[in-house]
């Protein structure tokens, strides 16, 4: 029994945004297992600050069959960057609902501090036992937002081999995302016009369907490693542009552009500001290939896993994570260090340059793509983490963690005055579960 | 790359018929602490605090659902 469930837990691993394996203490017989945690995360200087209570509940149905739910909010809180870099000049902004301004001083990073959200996301998983070696799993996620909203499915088959020492895995999941950005959809490569002027929209929704599949394998070594290998692919299509997300146009100098230099962005004129909103591809495909493992020392446990990610939009990435698991009599310490390190998408760029990807006179993009979002650029993301957890009885037990995450952004060949910040954030949690 | 992938997984599978335990062999891979998965809630926010942050996704598995994630 505890060895099927040891499979079961192993062989799925799972999620991206997403599903995740089952939680750790599982009830014997019909009891529910009950989970709950409380997520803190800050970013420095006045940026997003999070707070996400989550409950997670399951309990066994006989024959192996087992359900699973959970429930997450996510308060979302502070400023994020709209995507201008900053300028030896002040910069004036429209907010998203074009009924406000703000405007950032010479030499800082221009910020909308106008991002709050409330997100409530329900998953539930439902277990299926088909025979002895093998088992089906299907999924259902939905998740509401302020301006945005995502249903998806998913099923996944695994089976066991080689007197169940192997595990195969082969999943398949679809979801439906539809976003209502807060004063319509912007026209892509449209300026950005004045506070209360008619904006460059284009309808008040926009959708996108994502496919993700997987194929996996799950291998116990010896008596104290267990490792696995999986594969991902996941198509995306439709619309995957940012809606607050803008790209300065600038001068020969390296400043916004003004009206002496282009009648289209002669602002008090046409009331285009020296900003358009930013483009990406309708298409884009994902590859992981993911390795995963555990390995028993006398008393203490090694968690490591690799990925490899690549797509067709340019970039790659390498994430190493290391968890230490460093038992104390009856509690235990968890130091973790992760490493993340990306290539910048092919179409990431600092700005827009007048003349040469902006027509001066018609305001006319010759690019297809543009975009300053930092999460597009090259960077590299160091996270350094402490956990402690500690039996409070037979079925009940708590933890906490605090984490460190420092997200450096590449300025290669920025100009001075116009870098981007690297983003510093803290994490903080709480988790109690309960068999009960 | 995706010869590398190809040999790799070819590899593994090859390997894996030598591999493995007896069934009372498994007392420390039952330990919840020898999970691939250490912990159902770190590995749930970690995954959602980088999605949001970095360009890359996947890996881990398939399904859950999306966010707008600003």
């Amino acid at each position: 029994m505890q060895l099927k469930k040891i499979k079961g837990r192993v062989s799925l691993a799972t999620c991206s945004l997403l599903q995740i394996a089952a939680p750790l203490a599982q009830a014997e017989g019909s009891d529910w297992d009950i989970d709950t945690a409380f997520l803190y995360y800050g970013e420095s200087d006045g940026r997003v600050q999070a707070a996400e209570p989550a409950i997670y509940a399951g309990r066994n149905l006989g024959d192996d069959d087992r359900i699973d739910l959970r429930l997450v909010v996510d308060v979302l809180t502070g400023a994020t960057p709209n995507g201008a870099h900053a300028s030896t000049v002040p910069q004036t902004f429209t907010t998203p609902s074009g009924s406000g301004s703000y405007t950032t001083p010479a030499g800082e990073t221009p910020l909308d501090e106008t991002f709050h959200d409330t997100r409530v996301a329900a998953g539930a998983d439902w277990t299926i036992s088909l025979d002895r070696l093998s088992k089906l799993i299907l999924g259902i996620n939905v998740s509401s937002e302020y301006d945005y909203i995502s249903a998806g499915i998913s099923s996944t088959y695994s089976r066991d081999f080689n007197n169940r020492n192997t595990t195969l895995t082969a999943g398949i999941a679809f979801n439906s995302d539809t976003i209502n950005p807060v004063g319509g959809v912007p026209i892509e490569f449209a300026p950005m016009v004045k506070q209360d002027l008619t904006l460059n929209r284009s309808g008040s929704s926009e959708t996108k369907t994502i496919s993700d599949f997987i194929i996996g394998v799950t291998q116990i070594v010896n008596r104290k490693t267990i490792i696995q290998l999986n594969y991902t692919f996941g198509m995306t299509d439709g619309y995957q542009n940012d809606p607050y997300k803008i790209v300065t146009v600038v001068d020969s100098e390296g400043l916004p552009v003004t009206g002496s230099e282009s009648s289209f962005f002669d602002t008090p004129v046409t009331g285009n500001l020296p900003y358009v909103y930013e483009s990406r591809p309708d298409t884009r495909q994902r590859n992981a290939l993911f390795f995963n493992s555990a390995h028993h020392l006398t008393e203490d446990v090694i968690h490591f896993s690799y990925r490899y990610f690549w797509d067709d939009w340019g970039i790659t990435s390498h994430t190493l994570d290391l968890r230490y698991r460093y038992q104390l009599a009856s509690s235990y310490l968890m130091p973790h260090v992760r490493y993340y390190s990306q290539d910048a998408a092919d179409f990431y760029t600092h700005n827009l340059k007048l003349g040469t990807d902006v027509d001066a006179t018609t305001g006319v993009v010759s690019k297809q793509d543009a975009s300053n979002d930092y999460r597009l650029a090259k960077s590299v993301t160091t996270t350094l983490g402490l956990k402690y957890g500690i039996p409070l009885s037979n079925n009940s037990e708590i933890s906490m963690r605090g984490e460190f995450i420092q997200q450096a952004i590449s300025n290669d060949g920025v100009p001075a005055g116009e870098e981007t910040p690297d983003l510093d954030a803290v994490v903080l949690q709480v988790n109690y579960s309960l068999v009960w | 790359m995706k010869t590398v992938l190809l040999l790799t997984i070819v590899t593994l599978l090859g390997g894996c018929s030598s591999m493995g335990v007896e069934p009372w062999e498994r007392d420390l891979l039952a330990k919840d602490s020898m999970q691939l998965v250490p912990d159902y809630f770190d590995n749930f926010y970690d995954e959602h605090i980088y999605f949001s942050k970095e360009a890359s996704s996947g890996g881990r598995g398939v399904g859950g659902g999306g966010c707008g994630c600003n």
